[in-house]
C-alpha cells in the first residue's frame, strides 16, 4: 500500500502571528515537505493545481521535475491535474517528458476544478465540466497509446497527422487517477478504463465517500477489469497529531477555526465526528486510518493533507516525522494484515506497467470495450462510428 | 392508509406566533384528511433547533450533520408541507431561507406545499406571494392556492379561521389527489411520477459511460 501527502498548495495566513509566508516561502516549503516525505519512508507526494490566488501550484510539472531531481525513491503525483482547463496535448506532453526525468516515478489524479470563473481565462465553461473530463480525458489516453493521431472533437482544435513528444517512457503511459467527491460521471470514468478512483475523502461523511467508491468498485466489475474489490482505490485523510489529544487540539484548533473552506463554521469537534479529520495522538490517527478500510474495502493508497490553514513549515515537517515514524510503518502492517490476497496492496506503477508488457490492457485506449466486446455486449466505437 | 404531513416553521421564540400558526394549520389539515376517511401524521420541524446544525452546512462546504440528513429524508419523503416563516425586513427569515436553501433541489419537486407567514402587521402579507410562493415554485413544490398570512391583530378572529380552513381543504385535496397518479395512461406520465430526492444517497443509477463519450471520442 502506498502512503504520502497531497496538498492544496494555498498561501495562507497564520492565524496565530498574523502573516502569510510569501508565494517563495509556500513553493520552498512545498518542496521540503515533499523531500521530507521521502525522508520519512512514505511513498507519495502530490500537489494541486490552481490557476488563481490564495494558490501557488500553477505549475505542478516545473515543480515535480524539481522535486523529481532532488529525490530517489519519492512518486510524484498530482491532486488534481485540470483535464477541463488545461489542454490534453500539453499534459501528455509535460507528463511524459516528467516521466522521464524520473524514471517513471509519475502518476497523475484528473480533477475538474469547482471555481467558475477560472474556466473564461482558458477558453472554457464550468457548465461544460463533464464532458471537458470526458473528451479531454479520451483524448489524453488517445496521444499516450497511438503513435500518430487524428482527433476532432468539441473543444479543441482538430489533430492531423499528430505525434505527441515525448512518447511515454517505455512506451508505458503512466497510471491514472479520477478524483471526484461528488459526480458519480467521475467514479463511472474511472471505472470504464480501469483507472484508479480517488475520494478527497476530507470534505464530506463517510457514508457518502462509501457509496460513491461502491458504485465505482461495482462499475469497475461491470467493464471487466477485475472483481469490485480488486478496484484501486485512493482516499485523503486529515491529521494533526502531538503526545496527547489535548495537547493536539489546544495546538491546531485555531488553525481550524480559521481554516478556509470549513473555519469559522462547526467546531473542530464536530467536524472531526462528521469527517476523517482526526486531532489527537499517532495511536488514534492508526486506528482512525485502519477504519476507513471497513467501509471503503481494502484500498491502495492512502494520502494526507497535512500543510494547509497556514501552518508553520517547522510544524508540518514534525507532523511528517510522526506519520512516517510511528504511523504509516504501523498503518502498512495492519492493512497488509486484513488485506485478501487476492486484493493488489499497490496501485499499478511504471514498474509492474513495464512488466505486464506491450500487450497488457493498461496499452489500450479503450480497455473495458475488448471485454464487453468478447461478451457480445457492444461493438467497437469505430464500429458503431461507421454504422 | 396514514399520509404523512411535515410541517416546518421558523418562529423564534417561545410560545412563537409562528408556531401557533404552523399548528392551527396542520389541525385544519388533519380535519380535513379525516373528514375524508383517511389518516394523517403530522410531524413539526421547528428551524431554529436545527439552527447550528445550518451554520455549520452553509460553512463547511456542504457536509451535512446527521441530523440534517434525517430532516432531509424526513422533508422528501413527506406526502405534503406546511411551511410558516416570520416576516423579517419584508422577507421571509434568513434562517427560514437557510433551511430550504439545505435541501436537495429536487427535494420537493412536485410536492403539495401550504404556505404561511406571521407579522406584526398586516402590511407586510404581500410577503406570501412575493417572496414564499416564488421559492416554493422554483422548487418545482406544488403551492395551493390560498396561503395564510396573520398578522397579530388576526389572531382570534374569524377571517383568519376561514382562511386556515379554506387552505387547509385545499392541501387535504392535493394531499389525497396525488394516489390518483396510480392511475395511468397507455404512455408513463412523467409528470405524474416527479422525481423527488433528498440528495442523501448517492444516486447508483449511472448514465453508462459510452453514452457520456458519445460525441466526445474524437472519431464519430
Amino acid at each position: 500500500m502506498q502512503f504520502g501527502v497531497f496538498s492544496v498548495g494555498d498561501v495562507t495566513i497564520d492565524p496565530t502571528t498574523g502573516r502569510a509566508p510569501s508565494e517563495a516561502e509556500r513553493i520552498e516549503s512545498m518542496t521540503r515537505i515533499a523531500l521530507k516525505a521521502e525522508e520519512v519512508g512514505l511513498d507519495v507526494f502530490a500537489t494541486g493545481e490552481h490557476h488563481n490566488p490564495p494558490f501557488v501550484v500553477s505549475s505542478p510539472t516545473t515543480h515535480l521535475g524539481y522535486i523529481a531531481a532532488k529525490t530517489e525513491r519519492l512518486l510524484l503525483s498530482t491532486s488534481t491535474t485540470l483535464i477541463t482547463t488545461n489542454d490534453p496535448v500539453k499534459i501528455a506532453e509535460d507528463y511524459a517528458f516528467l516521466q522521464h526525468l524520473s524514471g517513471g516515478r509519475v502518476d497523475l489524479m484528473m480533477g475538474r476544478g469547482n471555481t467558475g470563473p477560472v474556466y473564461p481565462w482558458f477558453g472554457k465553461d464550468i457548465r461544460d465540466g463533464i464532458k471537458l473530463a470526458v473528451e479531454n480525458y479520451h483524448l489524453l489516453r488517445t496521444l499516450w497509446r497511438e503513435p500518430v493521431v487524428n482527433w476532432q472533437g468539441r473543444f479543441r482544435t482538430p489533430l492531423q497527422g499528430y505525434t505527441s513528444t515525448p512518447a511515454p517512457l517505455d512506451g508505458t503511459p503512466p497510471f491514472v487517477w479520477h478524483g471526484s467527491i461528488r459526480s458519480t460521471e467521475i467514479a463511472e470514468q474511472a471505472a470504464y478504463y480501469g483507472d484508479g478512483f480517488f475520494h478527497n475523502h476530507i470534505f464530506w461523511n463517510s457514508e457518502h465517500t462509501e457509496q460513491m467508491v461502491r458504485l465505482y468498485r461495482r462499475r469497475f466489475e461491470h467493464y471487466g477489469h477485475g472483481a469490485a474489490d480488486q478496484a484501486i482505490v485512493g482516499l485523503g485523510g486529515q491529521v494533526f497529531m502531538a503526545d496527547t489529544e489535548a495537547e493536539a487540539k489546544r495546538f491546531f484548533r485555531p488553525y481550524f477555526d480559521n481554516a478556509p473552506v470549513y473555519g469559522h463554521g462547526p467546531s473542530l469537534e464536530d467536524f472531526s465526528t462528521m469527517t476523517p479529520l482526526t486531532v489527537g495522538t499517532p495511536e488514534q490517527v492508526i486506528e482512525r486510518t485502519l477504519g476507513f478500510a471497513d467501509y471503503a474495502g481494502d484500498y491502495q493508497r492512502q494520502l494526507f493533507l497535512v500543510d494547509h490553514a497556514g501552518l508553520p513549515t517547522e510544524v508540518v515537517l514534525e507532523q511528517l516525522e510522526i506519520l512516517g515514524r510511528e504511523v504509516v510503518p504501523v498503518l502498512r502492517a495492519e492493512f497488509e494484515r486484513r488485506r485478501p490476497a487476492h486484493v493488489p496492496s499497490d496501485p499499478p506503477t511504471h514498474a509492474s506497467l513495464v512488466a505486464a508488457g506491450p500487450d497488457s490492457p493498461h496499452h489500450l485506449v479503450e480497455p473495458a470495450r475488448a471485454s464487453l466486446v468478447e461478451e457480445g455486449v457492444t461493438r467497437p466505437s469505430r464500429d458503431r462510428a461507421r454504422a | 392508509m396514514t399520509r404523512r404531513l411535515v410541517v416546518v416553521t421558523a418562529g423564534l421564540t417561545v410560545p412563537s406566533s409562528t408556531r401557533l400558526l404552523a399548528e392551527q394549520l396542520a389541525e385544519a389539515v388533519t380535519a380535513q384528511v379525516t373528514a375524508r376517511g383517511e389518516g394523517l401524521e403530522v410531524e413539526v420541524i421547528e428551524v431554529r433547533e436545527l439552527a447550528a446544525e445550518l451554520a455549520s452546512y452553509m460553512t463547511s462546504g456542504g457536509i451535512p450533520t446527521p441530523a440534517l440528513v434525517r430532516v432531509r429524508e424526513q422533508v422528501s419523503s413527506a406526502d405534503g408541507l406546511v411551511a410558516v416563516t416570520p416576516v423579517f425586513n419584508a422577507g421571509y427569515s434568513g434562517l427560514f431561507k437557510m433551511f430550504f436553501d439545505a435541501l436537495d433541489p429536487d427535494a420537493l419537486t412536485g410536492m403539495p406545499v401550504l404556505i404561511g407567514a406571521t407579522a406584526g402587521t398586516a402590511r407586510h402579507q404581500l410577503v406570501l406571494d412575493h417572496a414564499m410562493r416564488p421559492l416554493f415554485a422554483y422548487l418545482r413544490a406544488a403551492v395551493v392556492p390560498t396561503a395564510v398570512f396573520a398578522a397579530t391583530e388576526d389572531f382570534g378572529s374569524h377571517g383568519l379561521s376561514d382562511r386556515i380552513a379554506r387552505a387547509a381543504a385545499e392541501l387535504a385535496a392535493a394531499l389525497l389527489a396525488q394516489d390518483g397518479y396510480a392511475v395511468g395512461g397507455f404512455a408513463p406520465d412523467l409528470a405524474a411520477r416527479p422525481r423527488r430526492t433528498a440528495g442523501t444517497a448517492v444516486d447508483e443509477d449511472v448514465t453508462p459511460f459510452a453514452d457520456l463519450l458519445h460525441g466526445h471520442a474524437g472519431t464519430d
